[in-house]
């Protein structure tokens, strides 16, 4: 997926030599986009300083995104003059100034006034790119983390090597821990989840990824037959402490074989731990968590959280306790009831009912197997009210169990019916209209509310 | 990768120890003949009722595992099929404890939760127990890939059937065990009761072929040509080389489980005449040498019968599990 673009302010057309002629003839080097969805992407490495001659088609930077490295190309011959997004810089918005090309006859200092202008509308000030870190960067600190604390800790499957990873989660891993231990699979999900399985019952803590989980379905004996049920065969003799990683879930436009959501196949499974996290923060310590479970652990990921930004904690023994739902937001009216990505629709439908003075309370689950009922009951004591969000198939869903267990027991706690916003019951459809209803959207989860609280939609 | 340090440290497992004796042939023979003692008195069990389910009895295949237990290391380590009784006793579990699982008692192997496919003994390097077809090949390449990460220089002996062999899991692994030149042995054990085919002479054997994984057609019923052929695909795996494909050629005498009758068997097919039975093979060749007299091999009869009994009477009596025992093993 190496894409070649190369952005510039100046119209394409104009020739050298007019260039030169110009009284301000200074390029500004535009982030670029790979897709159409692309809003934003990180600089991950400058291929020329500040000062540097530069000809036309030269390579000037590696920009990354969610998807792949792409190399910044000088439109311009010239010098560059100025780097306007240092290395490592995150969220760049796509069509930003990163850079500026001066020609080579003009004074160095004349388009400095300009770059500082562009380097104040940069969208990441230097304190707040401290502070925050994306899911992306957090799973790859998390395994970085335990790798180095652990030898028997390593990572396989596709691309994670050589390629740095299919979503870059692995990046870098390669270079610092080499082949031994950050393993470049075959596309064979069945025999390397088994082989993970059998390296753990050796004592490593392989750490396996799938591209998708919607590829894990081929694993999936390996998963459920060998995984979660050889303790309990064994008597106890024998544990699995493996953890299956990688994307679930929606993704834009990939149809129905790269984008369903299983999380609720998992969580039906006893003998597996299975962990969906939301933040960035419950990403790192959740894995680390999982890595260093002695049970197999099935731990979803969602594509559309890795390159979300949350605050982070630099800690290196930052664990969350795996089945510790987290109060994400305190509400008296209504249980919202959420994990992974739909954890951000929720509390964009409560920050919306709040505006009408209702408050709804927001549940991030973090774990779906086992199942932190205390929370939730405790939640709905409160508000007598819940609706609970998942991008996955109503029937037989998280939400239905969960649903099941309020009736069960918190009856009487209960002020209206629980109501569920979830997948539609299809498979996911490819065309961008129908795509957008099959999954659950704010808009739903207020209306649900609404209807919980018997308000007029 | 591949496996470095060629030695592996020994544990010390008695049991074991006494299982092989000094490994000449009249303690192969006594070891091969406690399967088969074992296997009948399974067999009698589950004819009065008291093993319920599926049993795979492995008699007439004890050469094999004999042989490659005696071509191993103490520590490397093994990894089967649900017809593996053989496998447990020749890693040294103990009978009453295999036996007991059989008839789901709290003494048994997996305290009664695991039933007669799902054993395990890691204390004696025996990993399973496997009742899904094939998924020990690739479980067998991950014990062989934990061996070639830490360079200790172990070696895993991974069996499956004819049957298993046209799993697609079987082709995924090896093409990693090659890839990676894991220190594996896969031992085809060949009792041409698949009937797709599978077990055509030599046929197994080139299973490995495209992946560049030599293979060899063996006698499986004869104790010493597996020992040799598994002693040169072992070293050959600890020495780095890589995988190697053992096809045994061999016969187990009673149906696919005793819950099969092997209709689909022919009767001058189901006993064929060209492959004779290991133990009496052994049996006339240690007699003909002179190394032990008739009376000594009846001693010995008596020994392993009464090692046999003691086992079936403590899994005939050991309490079933307790009603709280249901919820325990299901996470750490």
């Amino acid at each position: 997926m190496a894409t070649r673009e190369t952005h510039q302010e100046t119209p394409q057309e104009t020739p050298q030599e007019t260039r030169h002629e110009m009284t301000d003839a200074t390029t500004f080097v535009l982030m670029p986009a790979l897709s159409p969805e692309m809003k934003s992407g990180k600089l991950a490495k400058w291929l020329k300083r500040e000062g540097d001659r530069v000809d036309a088609g030269d390579i000037l930077a590696e920009v990354e995104t969610d998807k792949a490295t792409m190399e910044v190309e000088a439109a311009e011959s010239g010098v560059l003059e100025r780097i306007l997004a240092p290395e490592g810089a995150e969220n760049i918005a796509v069509n930003s100034p990163i850079a500026v090309i001066a020609p080579d006859d003009l004074p160095a200092s004349s388009p400095l006034a300009l770059c500082a202008q562009a380097a104040n509308d940069l969208p990441e000030a230097e304190e707040e790119f401290v502070l925050r870190i994306t899911v992306r960067e957090a799973l790859r600190e998390a395994l970085a983390e335990e790798m180095r604390r652990d030898a028997n800790v390593f990572v396989l499957g596709e691309e994670v090597g050589d390629s740095q990873g299919a979503f870059r989660i692995t990046q870098g891993l390669l270079q610092e821990f080499g082949a031994r231990r950050v393993v470049d699979s075959p596309i064979s999900e069945h025999a390397f989840a088994g082989l993970g399985v059998g390296a753990a019952m050796a004592g490593l803590r392989p750490v396996i990824e799938f591209m998708s989980f919607n590829f894990a379905l081929q694993a999936m004996d390996h998963i459920v037959n060998s995984a979660a049920k050889t303790l309990y065969m064994s008597g106890g003799a024998l544990n699995i402490p493996i953890v299956f990683r990688g994307p679930n879930g929606s993704r834009a436009r990939v149809g129905a074989q790269h984008a369903q959501d299983f999380s609720a196949w998992f969580a039906h499974i006893p003998g597996l731990k299975v962990v969906a996290p939301y933040t960035a923060a419950d990403a790192k310590g959740l894995l680390k968590a999982a890595i260093r479970d002695p049970n197999p652990v099935i731990f979803l990921e969602h594509e559309k959280l890795y390159g979300q930004s949350f605050p982070a904690p630099r800690d290196k023994d930052h664990l969350v306790e795996i089945g510790a739902a987290n109060i994400f937001r305190a509400g008296r009216d209504i249980t919202f009831i959420a994990f992974s990505h739909a954890v951000g629709l929720a509390l964009k439908a409560a920050e919306r009912l709040s505006e009408e003075g209702i408050e709804a309370e927001v549940i991030d689950l973090r774990t779906l197997r086992p199942l932190d009922m205390n929370t939730i009951l405790g939640s709905v004591a409160k508000t007598g009210r819940c609706v609970i969000v998942e991008e996955g198939w109503p029937r037989g869903g998280i939400g239905a169990e969960i649903s099941a267990r309020l009736m069960e027991e918190a009856f009487d706690d209960l002020d209206a019916p629980v109501a569920r916003v979830t997948g539609r019951d299809v498979p996911m459809p490819y065309a961008g209209n129908l795509e957008k209803r099959a999954l659950p959207t704010e808009a739903d989860i207020v209306a649900a509310a609404r209807k919980a609280l018997y308000l007029k939609a | 990768m591949a496996a470095a340090n060629p030695a592996p440290p020994e544990s010390g497992n008695v049991r074991l120890a006494a299982f092989l004796g000094d490994g000449d042939d009249v303690s192969i023979y006594r070891a091969m003949l406690l399967i088969r003692r074992f296997e009948e008195k399974a067999g009698q069990l589950f004819g009065m009722g008291l093993i319920g389910g599926f049993c795979h009895l492995y008699i007439g295949q004890e050469a094999i595992v004999v042989g490659m237990r005696l071509a191993a290391r103490e520590s490397d380590q093994f990894i089967a099929s649900y017809r593996h009784h053989g496998q447990l006793l020749a890693c040294g579990a103990d009978p009453r404890a295999v036996m007991a699982e059989m008839t789901g008692r709290r003494g048994g192997l997996s305290a009664g939760k695991g039933g007669s496919m799902h054993m395990f003994a890691p204390e004696c390097d025996y990993y399973g127990g496997h009742g899904i077809v094939g998924a020990q090949a690739s479980i067998g390449a991950g014990l062989a890939f934990a061996n070639a990460y830490r360079g200790d220089g172990r070696v895993c002996v991974c069996f499956f059937g004819d049957g298993a062999a046209d799993q697609g899991q079987i082709a995924e692994t090896f093409n990693m065990a090659a890839r990676w030149r894991l220190p594996i042995v896969f031992v085809i054990e060949n009792n041409r009761a698949q009937p797709s085919g599978a077990g055509r002479p030599g046929h197994l054997a080139r299973r490995g072929a495209a992946f560049d994984i030599p293979g060899e057609t063996i006698d499986g019923m004869s104790v010493e040509a597996v020992r040799e052929a598994g002693a040169r695909a072992i070293e050959r795996a600890r020495s780095g080389g890589g995988p190697t494909v053992l096809e045994m050629r061999t016969e187990r005498y009673r149906g696919h489980s005793l819950a099969d009758p092997a209709k689909y068997r022919r009767k001058d097919e189901t006993r064929a005449s060209q492959a004779p039975d290991p133990i009496e093979r052994l049996r006339e060749k240690i007699l003909s040498s002179g190394l032990a007299d008739d009376d000594h091999l009846k001693r010995l009869d008596a020994q392993v019968r009464s090692i046999v009994a003691e086992a079936a009477e403590y899994a005939a009596h050991s309490p079933e599990p307790d009603a709280a025992d249901l919820d325990t093993d299901v996470l750490i």
